[in-house]
């Protein structure tokens, strides 16, 4: 259909007589680089402001500028904070993607755009709102470059008037945003009022959709988890850094920059109670890594997946010299360039088992902001009390993405420096071997150069219990039965899961990471829609604790819902499992690169089902 | 204290160093490697260098990589803590180690393949860097553990005992490392013990990297006529810029030395490196003159050996971070988790 011979149809949209309240999704789709980012916060910012629980999601290219973005805010009265599928609200302004953005809207939906798209005649079921951004724009600015970087602006404004979205909120988000540019705060303001005063005068509203204030964002904060991770790894106390620059993971190390710098400076003499290293590449990232926490630093790295292959032969390492390692992985589609702005849970099993020989690391699995920077501060005392490396298996959804979280809690308990050998404990056990199992919890004592205690050489698994070169198979078979005894002790010390289990529910799900907030939907959709009442696990580590089994007991069938192809921590679950709890597991899995919304899983479950019955 | 075997004891009546410990204390493992083996040598003279100086051996790091040249660390100071990482990897966790407690001194030892081949790129960024240790490269132009294949710092046309011939030109580590910024350079022979001496304690005094090049000769794979790293080949062709003598800060010597041919490089912890019958056009401290020489030594088929290159006064790493004087790794919590004031004012800007 050419936009020409459709556009004769005159016929104009019905106003919807039913409002849509604070439930629905607006997606901006913009070209990268032309500055809409900070637009789309303002917006996102203005909804949180009113109340409205809120949350959006980047759907942005590999590359600097000029390709397709989309940006999508969800306003949920509900509080729901995953993906919604559906668009509601479209801002069209990107001319390459403009006529599939309409094209893919649901029936009902609306959609602002540049007037020179001339989008309106390609449907009849959407509302369309035309914007002659460029001819508000120029009477704003005569700076060519400045007028590009506000013209988004209009659109705020064309929202404000039309979603009723408090004006003197838009201007403290827009506050907010700039700092104290106060140029640029009149500038935006211009172009926010040009947009809204347009609407006024010409745009009747004749959508369904409103945002109305709400009390339900009180006191909350809205921030990224790889800013969360990094104010946990600061409060962790953590003294080293390494890291090479990766997609979705350079900001988790930028920002802690930024705070290191302010806020962990020797107050006496001005200097830097901390190091920061950018490697060559990830391989150097992790060595240094091991290299300081040796020496007893507390130290860290962050990656995603490209980086994670890299650190593969340093990570056995870490484990056979039984070094205290955190390691955050921001997963995202790959390998090399792959898709590496994309969301995923794919690393799931490399990192459980990275490296050569037999090797298995404890991982954290972040949900939420505050999951990012409590688990931030629990892997650094986990790695120095078991002594190995610890992933912190976040992802590009939750990493870069606004999440509305309640503020931070000081941390109550002190640091945990594990088992550190002292005067008082080498007189206890008499003689100090470093790799011998004193406690029966295989974690041996440990000495750090510098320290004045006795000394040990770091080696790979070739050692006897005093750290000695040995090919003994003795040796060897001790020592790795010791580690498979500290990776059960781990068991009883990683943070257990979240589990809701609903009675008389015969199915189960079992998700981990930014797939609970697709879960947490899902249930509720079953519930209502179906009736159907399903128990609910949330992973927040590996190995499992005893909790996962008995959840599985509970139920008839469970789905293990995640962000890859392979089932990778459904197959990491049946490595453990007795036969009668493994064949109750199911896997539902979602794949596109996009974060995985509850919609899908409703209907995956249910078509599982379905298929079960029939 | 030890948990690495001493297994020479102490000779009566030994004398002790400036910190009352004997030479003992300063010896490792039994060695593993051949007879005859080059690294032994250097073994030998990095012990005497640590226990002339007087360095409290429960103060260093030692590191090393894989192959024969990164067993070494076994085999000397069993009283240091060792860490023998992976193959070409041993720079970034030196690096990690001495940012976490700068008061440790550290000894990396690899090799030429260690170092040359799967090792470049963390040997070019140490380099880079300026971080303060002493990196010796146990250089015999094959590997050994591996039962003698070629390593990149084989000389073109060398051949190895089956006749195979290296077609590829050589990486000279010593140049590489000039032009990288690492701020003491040097190389030497294994064979040579005063020269060799001299440098380890030049170069355990220097503040910044110090790259030592230690031709050391593979009696078993690659000391056959025909080999440009054999013991004959070296010898012959070992060319002394000057002779190397050191003369540590707490040895109240006067050292007389003819000004036009000899010259004096003062440490920064007053330490001097005293360079006497100097080459023609030897100059430690430029680098340019330093490169030329490499190039024109090596375009002759030999090894220019001594100090080639020094900047006694570089920034090194440390100093470049900004760090605290008092280890990363010993800080009390205190000094780590901010107060929480910080946490408020931090989340007042999300707000």
């Amino acid at each position: 259909m050419s936009v020409t011979a459709s556009a004769v149809q005159e016929t104009a949209p019905q106003p919807r007589s039913a409002r849509v309240v604070n439930d629905f999704a607006i997606q901006v789709a913009t070209v990268n680089g032309s500055g809409s980012q900070t637009a789309n916060l303002v917006l996102l910012r203005s909804i949180f402001q009113m109340g409205v629980p809120v949350s959006g999601k980047n759907m942005f290219p590999s590359n600097i500028a000029g390709l397709p973005t989309w940006y999508t805010i969800r306003a949920s009265s509900k509080g729901y904070v995953g993906r919604k599928k559906e668009v509601d609200f479209l801002v069209a302004m990107n001319p390459e993607t403009a006529r599939e953005d309409v094209m893919t809207l649901p029936p009902g939906a609306a959609a602002v755009y540049d007037e020179p798209l001339k989008l309106k005649d390609l449907r009849s079921d959407v509302v369309f709102y035309p914007v002659p951004f460029d001819k508000l724009i120029t009477p704003i600015t005569h700076d060519a470059k400045l007028r590009r970087l506000v013209r988004n602006m209009i659109y705020d404004g064309v929202l404000s008037r039309l979603l009723s979205i408090d004006m003197g909120q838009m201007e403290k988000a827009l506050r907010k945003q700039l700092g104290k540019k106060e140029k640029a705060i009149a500038l935006n303001m211009n172009a926010l009022k040009a947009g809204s005063e347009y609407a006024e005068a010409n745009l009747p509203k004749l959508d369904p959709f409103v945002i109305e204030p709400m009390d339900k964002t009180q006191g909350m904060i809205l921030i990224e988890g790889n800013s969360a991770a990094a104010i946990g790894c600061m409060m962790a106390g953590v003294t080293f850094v390494s890291w090479y620059p990766i997609t979705p993971s350079s900001s988790l190390c930028e920002s802690l920059i930024d705070y290191l710098k302010k806020y962990r400076k020797d107050p006496e003499t001005g200097k830097a109670t901390y190091a920061v290293i950018q490697a060559e590449d990830e391989i150097a990232a992790l060595g240094m890594v091991i290299g300081a926490s040796w020496v007893g630093a507390r130290a860290m790295t962050s990656t995603a997946g490209p980086g994670i292959s890299l650190m593969a032969e340093f990570t056995g390492l870490g484990y056979y010299t039984e070094v205290p390692a955190v390691i955050f992985d921001i997963q995202r589609v790959g390998p090399s360039t792959g898709l590496p702005t994309r969301t995923a849970q794919q690393d799931i099993l490399s990192a459980a088992v990275l490296s050569h020989g037999d090797t298995r690391h404890p991982m954290l699995l972040p949900a939420s902001a505050s999951e990012c920077y409590t688990m931030a501060m629990e892997a650094f005392d986990l790695a120095e009390r078991l002594q190995t490396p610890v992933f912190v298996m976040s992802d590009l959804d939750l990493g870069m993405n606004n999440w509305m979280s309640d503020p931070f809690e000081y941390p109550k308990k002190p640091l945990d420096r594990g088992k550190r050998l002292d005067e008082a404990t080498l007189e206890r056990i008499g003689e100090f071997a470093r790799y011998r199992d004193v406690d029966g919890d295989g974690i041996p004592y440990r000495t750090v150069p510098g320290d004045g205690l006795p000394a040990y050489f770091a080696r790979g698994s070739g050692h006897n219990e005093k750290a000695q070169y040995s090919e003994r198979a003795d040796d060897y078979a001790n020592n790795l039965d010791r580690l498979a005894r500290k990776f059960e002790t781990a068991r009883t010390l990683v943070p257990k899961p979240e589990v809701d289990v609903i009675r008389g529910a015969r199915i189960g799900f079992i998700g981990y990471g930014t797939t609970h907030w697709a879960i947490v939907e899902s249930r509720d959709q079953l519930k209502a829609e179906h009736g159907i009442d399903v128990s609910y696990l949330r992973l927040r580590s590996y190995p499992f604790t005893a909790e996962v089994f008995d959840f599985i007991d509970t139920c008839d069938r469970v789905y293990v819902v995640e962000q890859n192809r392979d089932a990778q921590m459904l197959s990491l679950l049946k490595i453990e499992c007795s036969p009668a709890r493994f064949a109750k597991l199911r896997s539902i899995r979602h794949y596109i690169g996009l974060p995985i919304d509850g919609r899908s899983v409703t209907t995956e479950l249910l078509k599982h089902e379905e298929d079960r019955a029939r | 204290m030890s948990t690495e075997a001493t297994v020479q004891p102490p000779a009566p009546g030994k004398k002790l160093n400036r910190i009352g410990l004997e030479p003992a204390a300063y010896r490792g493992g039994k060695t593993t490697l051949c007879a005859g083996c080059g690294h032994n040598a250097i073994t030998e003279r990095i012990i005497e260098s640590f226990f002339e100086l007087g360095i409290d051996p429960t103060q260093v790091l030692k590191l090393s990589g894989i192959g024969c040249s990164s067993k070494a660390p076994a085999y000397f100071l069993s009283n240091a803590h060792g860490f023998n990482s992976v193959h070409g990897r041993m720079p970034s966790v030196a690096t990690g180690a001495v940012v976490a407690n700068r008061k440790m001194i550290a000894i990396g030892v690899s090799g030429d393949g260690d170092t040359g081949a799967i090792g470049i790129g963390q040997f070019v960024h140490l380099m880079r860097r300026n971080l303060p240790i002493v990196y010796i490269i146990e250089d015999n132009g094959c590997y050994g553990l591996t039962k003698g294949q070629f390593s990149p710092t084989a000389d073109l046309g060398s051949t190895l005992k089956t006749g195979v011939v290296n077609d590829l030109p050589p990486i000279d580590t010593c140049a590489l490392a000039i032009e990288l910024g690492a701020s003491f350079v040097a190389r030497s022979f294994s064979g040579d013990t005063k020269q060799l001496k001299a440098i380890l304690k030049a170069a355990l005094s220097h503040r910044g990297t110090s790259m030592i090049d230690v031709i050391s000769p593979c009696v078993t794979f690659n000391d056959h006529e025909g080999s440009t790293k054999s013991y004959s080949y070296v010898k012959d062709h070992d060319e002394p810029l000057a002779d190397v003598s050191f003369v540590p800060y707490f040895e109240d010597i006067t050292v007389e030395y003819d000004p036009g041919t000899s010259t004096a490089v003062t440490l920064h912890n007053g330490s001097k490196i005293m360079l006497t019958k100097m080459a023609e056009d030897y100059q430690p401290t430029d680098k340019i003159s330093a490169l030329r020489l490499l190039h024109e030594t090596m375009s002759r088929g030999e090894y220019a050996t001594g100090l080639l290159y020094i900047e006694p006064d570089k920034q090194d790493f440390l100093d470049l971070l900004g760090i605290s004087d008092e280890p990363l790794a010993t800080l009390p919590e205190t000094k780590t988790r901010p107060g929480q004031a910080a946490l408020d004012e931090i989340m007042d800007s999300f707000r």
